[in-house]
């Protein structure tokens, strides 16, 4: 071990900012971005139930700011993540369970699959739900 | 699921063993089932307005999968929080406070949801 003040020559294993970016490596971080995101966002979807308990003063405010513009991004990106860490989330059942899809072929395309069931998945759900 | 006594007494490093590995594969199995139900239902009880939102809420069967939604969804973003904070908090005190708030946060959140979904459902009842 190096004593005080005298640099470990030794390499310093890569960090984040040196890797090459791919799809599986977004897969996994976006896995628990999209989480973190989730949590938070359960407390609005909280908030939202609470004033529907509460009463209609209370429950007309929630409905403005969810239908304000900020409020619809939010929920669209609200529905993105739960899309991707649904997807993402099977897949790690998946891996668990069965065990199948380490091949790095196979991993890629899942990665990139999920992303794209995200994106889909929420433009599909929005625009549904504006028709009926 | 048991592993021999031998391996697990020690408890390693992270001081607990696979209870929590486990407890996220469950919650996460029942939110397969329970959350494609949930965005069906919060869409169109939003586009219901106040009145048809409570009326959705009053259903007996919308309730308790709202309940076991909430449930579940909860403990499985209590358990996320945990290893995120554990990852990236190194500092001991701060990381102590932090695991306790996202307990008490998430519990807070359970307690007021839950109830909300009770006085909805017996208000209606009544």
């Amino acid at each position: 071990m190096a004593g005080p003040g005298q640099a470990d020559p030794r390499p310093l294993s890569p960090h984040l900012q040196i890797w090459k970016w791919h799809w599986t490596m977004a897969g996994s971080i976006f896995h628990r971005v999209s989480g973190v995101g989730l949590y938070g966002g359960s407390f609005l979807i909280g908030a939202w139930l609470i004033a529907l308990a509460t009463g209609p003063e209370a429950y007309k405010f929630v409905e403005m700011i969810a239908f304000s513009l900020p409020g619809q991004l939010l929920l669209f990106l609200w529905s993105m993540a739960v899309l991707y860490h649904f997807a993402n989330g099977l897949r790690h059942l998946i891996w668990d369970g069965p065990m199948v899809g380490f091949k790095p072929g196979v991993a890629s395309l899942w990665s990139m699959f999920n992303f794209a069931f995200a994106i889909i998945g929420a433009a599909v759900i929005w625009s549904l739900a504006s028709f009926f | 699921m048991t592993t021999s006594a031998k391996t697990v007494r020690g408890l390693g490093a992270a001081g607990a063993g696979t209870q929590h590995h486990i407890r996220q594969r469950v919650t996460a199995l029942a939110l397969v089932f329970l959350v494609p139900w949930f965005l069906y239902s919060i869409i169109h009880a939003c586009k219901a307005g106040y009145e048809g939102a409570l009326i959705w809420v009053a259903q007996p069967v919308n309730a308790i999968l709202l309940i076991l939604t909430l449930s579940a969804a909860l403990y499985h973003m209590r358990l996320g929080m945990q290893v995120v904070i554990e990852d990236y908090i190194g500092k001991s005190g701060t990381r102590q406070a932090l695991l306790i708030l996202n307990t008490f946060a998430v519990i807070a959140l359970a307690a007021a949801t839950i109830l909300s979904v009770l006085k909805i459902w017996f208000t209606a009842g009544a």
